[in-house]
């Protein structure tokens, strides 16, 4: 079974986000890059399905620049098969990444995809889901624990305050939530193969955007407020400005 | 040419869920100010409170009623919702940014092709969609954004918007499904004991690596049970394994804006911060008086959480029997 990981490039999550002087875009200068957190439960996930089948082929894939190599060589180095990028230069809406995204994974002919539920930089949750409209294929999002037995797929996504227990079937798409695995560590060996694994490079034309991106702004910093000091006293008199000051007790 | 909107109802255990009834408000709004046609849809089987939404400033509510349709299902929630938007030339749709509308919303987004803008904490309607500001990077920036081609679908984010009381007459009308697809459904709900869902709760009480391990969060819970409030976690707590990944708070967890936020042993890392500092009371209990998290906190105290938090649970124990 061929398997697909769509993966993002992101800023790492310690970064400070700062805009460029036209405030319609981030001023990536000194920030370090990292593979989406929530991508990591994706592959880690599909590469357990490879440890326990053989025959199976783990593709990583990510639209975006070229640095976006960086990230898709970090999941071979785990243990995937082979990496695509789909070049794309533009502020594409999730809609139009989904697409570039599955045409692709149609290309591939996967029968499972995992995605990992967003992405931390622009934090929408629609990716995964969007693919998984356009090729007509079930999807769970938010998944925290999966099984796959024949075409039966069972599995628990996260709500508020609690879980749903999930029945469906393959095709799938599959939206990782941290607590879905422990994804491994990359091994030397790992590392050594990703070198010199080639990441194939494709380019794709997706449908006219429906959102448009306009300007950006950095909320303003809280001020300090008070420290009250450090024994009971403190406590009493923070109860009494909770109630009195915030109104919140 | 009037303009319709569709609110997208939640329901759990046959209740429609308060976020919901923020959404209605919003929508209500609209309805007044834009003289668009609104209309409320729910799904599911028994709904006790659906008259609710009429307190809310919607009147029209759609209940597509059956038994099969207690519990979400991705594959026929979405086929009935498609069904009507298509049926009813919708131009406009509203959810909450919830594991239902997250899960529901980029479906529908894809399908109809309409643009989607998701976790907003400003909406307005203009003639060509809808028009937002939505947090990005966590909230370490706030992106404005629109959406292209006259419709729009937007999920709106809990506890930013108020739910306003606005009693209009109800008019319920209930509906059979078409057709019900469980290809993809929910067989059962395991729920977490009874506690409050961070996302969810109004008062948060979080613990972090000065908690100094799993058997001294009882301090923290005493306190959460006091105040009615949700447990919440740092991640260094949640990657020690002390507490459930479905407590933590911030970049790689749940971004949360509640009344107020009580930060226990937590040093206030960015991408902590990132994931609380728009809550609108923030009170930090830390040792370490240096600590990062006295940059956002309105009231802190630097003791020993220790000795300060039975204390708190006293004070606040003390208060509740004088009012």
């Amino acid at each position: 079974m061929n398997i697909a990981v769509c993966v993002n490039h992101v800023p790492d999550t310690a970064s400070k986000i700062k805009l460029d002087s036209s405030n319609t875009s981030i001023d990536y200068t000194g920030v370090s890059w990292i593979l989406n957190p929530f991508d990591e439960f994706a592959i880690e996930e599909a590469l357990r399905f490879k440890d326990n089948s053989s025959g199976t082929v783990v593709y990583i894939l990510s639209a975006g620049k070229d640095e976006a190599k960086e990230t898709i060589r970090r999941a071979l180095s785990m243990g995937a098969d082979e990496g695509i990028l789909i070049k794309n230069d533009l502020a594409l809406d999730s809609l139009s990444i989904s697409e570039l995204l599955a045409m692709q994974i149609k290309e591939l002919n996967c029968e499972v995809v995992f995605c990992g539920k967003q992405s931390v930089d622009y934090d929408n949750t629609s990716i995964g889901l969007m693919i998984a409209e356009i090729i007509d294929y079930n999807a769970i999002s938010d998944c925290v624990t999966l099984s796959i037995e024949g075409s039966t797929v069972k599995a628990e996504r996260e709500i508020e305050g609690g879980r749903e227990i999930i029945e469906t079937s393959l095709p799938l798409v599959v939206t990782a939530q941290k607590g879905l695995n422990v994804p491994r560590y990359a091994s030397l060996k790992g590392i050594i193969a990703a070198k010199k694994k080639n990441i194939k490079e494709v380019t794709l034309t997706s449908s006219t955007s429906t959102v448009k991106y306009n300007s950006l702004s950095i909320p303003n910093a809280k001020n300090p407020g008070r420290v009250l000091g450090s024994d009971s006293g403190a406590v009493r008199e923070l109860v009494r400005l909770l109630r009195e000051e915030a109104k919140v007790l | 040419m009037i303009r319709k909107l569709l609110v997208v109802l939640e329901q759990r255990d046959s209740r429609i869920k308060k976020t919901s009834f923020e959404v209605c408000s919003i929508a209500a709004k609209f309805a007044a100010k834009n003289k668009v046609e609104v209309v409320a849809i729910a799904i599911g089987d028994e709904i006790t409170n659906l008259s609710a939404v009429s307190d809310y400033g919607i009147s029209s509510i759609i209940h597509v009623k059956h038994a099969g349709l207690a519990l979400y299902s991705s594959s026929a929630y979405k086929k009935i919702i498609l069904n009507y938007i298509n049926k009813n030339a919708i131009d406009y749709i509203l959810l909450t940014n919830t594991a239902f509308g997250r899960d529901i919303a980029p479906r529908i987004a894809a399908r109809l092709r309409f643009g989607l803008l998701s976790d907003c904490i400003s909406l307005e309607i203009t003639p060509t969609g809808f028009k937002a500001a939505r947090p990005i990077y966590s909230g370490k920036a706030i992106q404005e954004i629109e959406t292209i081609g006259n419709k729009g679908i937007a999920t709106i984010r809990a506890n930013v918007f108020p739910a306003a009381i606005q009693s209009v007459s109800a008019n319920i009308m209930v509906q059979k499904p078409e057709l019900i697809d469980l290809s993809n459904r929910t067989v059962e709900i395991i729920k977490s004991d009874g506690k409050i869902d961070v996302s969810e709760a109004d008062i948060i009480i979080s613990g972090g690596r000065g908690m100094k391990g799993p058997e001294n969060f009882h301090l923290i819970e005493d306190v959460a049970a006091i105040l009615g409030g949700a447990l919440g976690a740092s991640r260094a707590a949640v990657d020690a394994g002390w507490r459930s990944h479905s407590e933590q708070i911030g970049q790689t967890g749940k971004t949360v804006s509640p009344s107020l936020y009580i930060a226990c042993g937590i040093s206030g890392s960015v991408q902590h911060l990132a994931g609380m500092s728009t809550s609108k009371y923030i009170v930090a209990i830390n040792k370490d008086k240096d600590a990062p998290i006295f940059s956002v906190a309105d009231y802190g105290i630097t003791g020993d959480l220790f000795e300060i938090l039975p204390v708190l649970t006293d004070e606040i124990k003390k208060l509740n029997n004088r009012f």
